[in-house]
């Protein structure tokens, strides 16, 4: 198996192949981790731009460690000390730092599609750290990678998502990447949160809509845990005990799921509001192994994408485009 | 003098469907006979219309030519030149212009400019209420005696159910029809695009069709308690339609206006590019559907473009930052003639109707060719093959979702009092 690909956008449109590829892939990363000395030269002498238009930490941080430990130099662009503020636009800031020559940008932002958006106007590849409430990419991949780890499969498992689903780039990431292999998707939270609508958004995948926990955690191989974002606890307006009341994760209820089932958590957790610290710091919890993870998943993007070490075949999220193409669309 | 030859003439007004010559001069309409009947008279200029219609002068109810104030995404001579094109004869422009048309001298002012630089007629739209801003409601009166032929608070609802009301009464007395963009705010809030699969899966802020049916309830109940005029603008989705259709089934003086966008495309379509994003914004798969039914049975009034340019500077952002809009004029007729009479659902004077009779009526006018009203026609082939290209309009802007697309059937002749505003 090998992909040629240009940008990783979204994991909606790539093959199970191509994802099981990119797992795959990551898989010596994973080794290095565990290495005292983590750095390699493999990509000596390459820049990653790192343009965080949202506020951000580990994934942050997590790239510029996977650059870093390539061998691979960094720019960093933060919101805050950007000129956006001063009124140029994103495509103008985002030109800016091309000019200063990167091989690659990975990029936050709040709106979602923004990274598209960017990447129909770049000729280098462009990552997406997370657009707004659409996809984050690599976050489905790792947390794909811990959970073959654990379980030895992705295949075919009972996945159930808890939370904020409708505003969870996370989750959509996570259900276009492990759809494709058979999992089932039980979705829970308050239903101003859960949409109907969710279970269309990927044809082939068996989805549904649930809004008691206990239902979603019967029999359930991954629970996934949503971060409650406080700010959002206003659109709706709703109270943060009646979230405790009826969505925490606590061990009580973590029984109804599969004697093995594991626990993934994309942090920053609150401890006692989405989940009880019992569960969080207990055997079934993988939130520091899908950080670790992290780190390698991002290590094989971006020298799968820098290095240009895939090869021919072509694909629509993971896009062609040679320089030529990419200026004519324009 | 000018006489049109030749030319099939169709006249919703008078369901006229038939080979006709039209003799224009100066700025009416002098004679129209048989084909080859009327003697051309010394020294008039022929056109000839051999296989092309004859229509009454296309109008379009809702337009945005941004002067005074917004000159960079457009101006009335840029605008009017592509309403033209598109084979408008005259163009309603609503009133959220920078100042805002909510008293007289604005309207003069726009009514000037047109007058200087316009290429077709501009009608233009007053404000409902001083800046739009719903608080007080604006010098109408004034503004009548200036020109308007409606009002409107175009861009948002008259702000509350109460001024609505108190502006509907007032304009019942004025008889000027109240125009609605009908929206719950409070629903539509910080959406980007209609709610549904596509907006989950893409992860774009919706509105449900709700924000805009909740309002045409309120709209609706309030020209019955008022007796006014009333007309739903863009209206896009099937509640809304639904609910128009039984309000005019009670006898209320109600109408509506629907756009080619959104009997052309839906919310599957929206992509992360701004082209996709109008207010109402594209409807679901069965509001399509509604629509084009309503179309066909005349619960829809006429087809309004909403020709909304923005500038690239404006419009070239992220999906979420970009305002909502889109241009119109040019591919209107091209859309209707695909969508709707190529496409076996209406029958072309039906599809005339809505550009010409319907609109006018709204507007308490009428629109026909017979001796003695304005020489306003709109010539139009339907065979004619063509691609919309944007970067050749000449309309400021570039934000059509229909470059590039390939249509089949255009304006030849835009023809307003007796000039030839446009020739193919």
């Amino acid at each position: 198996m090998s992909i040629k690909f240009r940008d990783l956008l979204a994991l909606e449109p790539l093959t199970a192949d191509e994802l099981s590829f990119l797992l795959d892939q990551s898989k010596p990363f994973q080794e290095i981790q565990k290495h005292p000395l983590k750095k390699l030269a493999t990509l000596r002498g390459k820049t990653v731009a790192l343009a965080f238009f949202e506020t951000s930490t580990r994934t942050r941080i997590s790239f510029g460690a996977a650059a870093s430990r390539l061998g691979a130099d960094t720019m960093n662009l933060q919101a805050e000390a950007s000129s956006l503020k001063k009124g140029e636009t994103l495509l103008d800031t985002v030109f800016n730092l091309n000019a200063m020559k990167p091989d690659c940008l990975v990029m936050r932002h709040a709106a979602s599609g923004a990274t598209d958006y960017v990447a129909r106007h770049l000729d280098i590849p462009v990552v997406n750290a997370g657009d707004g409430t659409h996809e984050h990419p690599s976050q489905g991949l790792l947390d794909a990678l811990t959970i073959r780890d654990r379980l030895g499969t992705i295949k075919n498992l009972n996945v159930t998502i808890l939370g904020d689903i409708l505003h969870s780039r996370v989750a959509r990431s996570n259900i276009h990447l492990l759809g494709k292999f058979g999992c089932k998707f039980t979705l829970c939270g308050p239903a101003m949160w859960v949409p109907r609508e969710l279970e269309k958004i990927a044809p082939g995948t068996p989805i549904r809509c649930v809004y008691r926990i206990e239902e979603a955690l019967d029999g359930a191989d991954v629970i996934m845990m949503l971060r409650v974002q406080t700010e959002r606890l206003d659109d709706p307006p709703l109270s943060a005990n009646d979230y405790v009341l009826l969505y925490q994760l606590n061990a009580v209820r973590l029984r109804r799921a599969s004697p093995n089932a594991i626990v993934l958590h994309p942090g920053p957790m609150n401890r006692g509001v989405e989940i009880t610290p019992e569960v969080a710091d207990g055997p079934q919890s993988c939130v520091l192994e899908q950080v670790t993870n992290g780190v390698a998943v991002r290590m094989a993007i971006l020298y799968l994408l820098i290095s240009g070490a895939t090869e021919s075949g072509t694909h629509p999220a993971l896009e062609v485009k040679s320089k030529e193409s990419a200026n004519a669309s324009d | 003098m000018l006489l049109i030859k030749n030319g099939r003439v169709i006249d919703p007004a008078s369901k006229t469907d038939a080979a006709l010559d039209v003799l224009l001069d100066g700025e009416k309409i002098k004679e129209v006979g048989p084909a080859g009947k009327i003697a051309s008279p010394q020294g008039a200029e022929i056109l000839d219309a051999s296989g092309l219609i004859v229509a009454p002068g296309f109008i379009d109810l809702h337009a945005h030519l941004r002067e005074p104030g917004q000159e960079s995404s457009e101006t009335i001579e840029t605008g009017t030149r592509a309403a033209a094109r598109g084979g408008f004869t005259a163009v309603c422009s609503m009133p959220n212009t920078k100042p805002v048309n909510d008293n007289a001298s604005v309207t003069r002012f726009i009514l000037d400019r047109a007058k200087a630089a316009g290429s077709v007629r501009v009608w233009p739209i007053g404000a409902a209420s001083v800046g739009s801003k719903g608080e007080a409601i604006a010098e109408i009166a004034a503004m009548k005696e200036a020109g308007i032929v409606a009002v409107s608070d175009d861009g948002k609802p008259i702000a509350t159910a109460k001024l609505a009301r108190q502006v509907m009464d007032y304009c019942r007395s004025l008889d000027l029809p109240v125009i609605e963009h009908s929206e719950d705010v409070s629903l539509a809030a910080g959406a980007v695009m209609r709610e549904g699969v596509t907006s989950t899966r893409l992860g774009l802020r919706g509105m449900p069709a709700a924000a805009e049916s909740v309002c045409v309830a309120r709209d609706l109940q309030l020209a019955e308690l008022t007796g006014a005029r009333l007309h739903v603008a863009h209206l896009s989705a099937k509640a809304s339609l639904e609910q128009v259709r039984w309000a005019k089934s009670r006898g209320l003086r109600v109408s509506c206006e629907v756009t080619p966008h959104h009997f052309t495309l839906i919310d599957e379509d929206v992509q992360y590019d701004s082209k996709f994003k109008m207010n109402p914004p594209l409807a679901a798969r069965e509001d399509r559907e509604a629509l084009l039914a309503g179309l066909a049975d005349g619960t829809v009034d006429a087809i309004a473009t909403d020709h909304a340019p923005h500038e690239p500077a404006l419009k070239d952002v992220e999906f979420d930052r970009a305002p909502f809009g889109v241009l119109g004029f040019e591919t209107a007729l091209g859309l209707a003639l695909e969508q709707l009479v190529q496409s076996g659902r209406l029958s072309l004077m039906r599809m005339v109707e809505l550009f010409t009779t319907g609109p006018a009526r709204v507007l308490g006018i009428e629109r026909n060719i017979v001796s003695g009203q304005p020489a306003d026609l709109t010539i139009f082939s339907t065979e004619r093959a063509w691609t919309y290209n944007v970067k050749d309009s000449p309309s400021k802007s570039r934000n059509s979702p229909f470059d590039a697309r390939a249509f089949k059937g255009a304006a030849v002749a835009t023809i307003v009092a007796g000039r030839v505003a446009y020739k193919q």
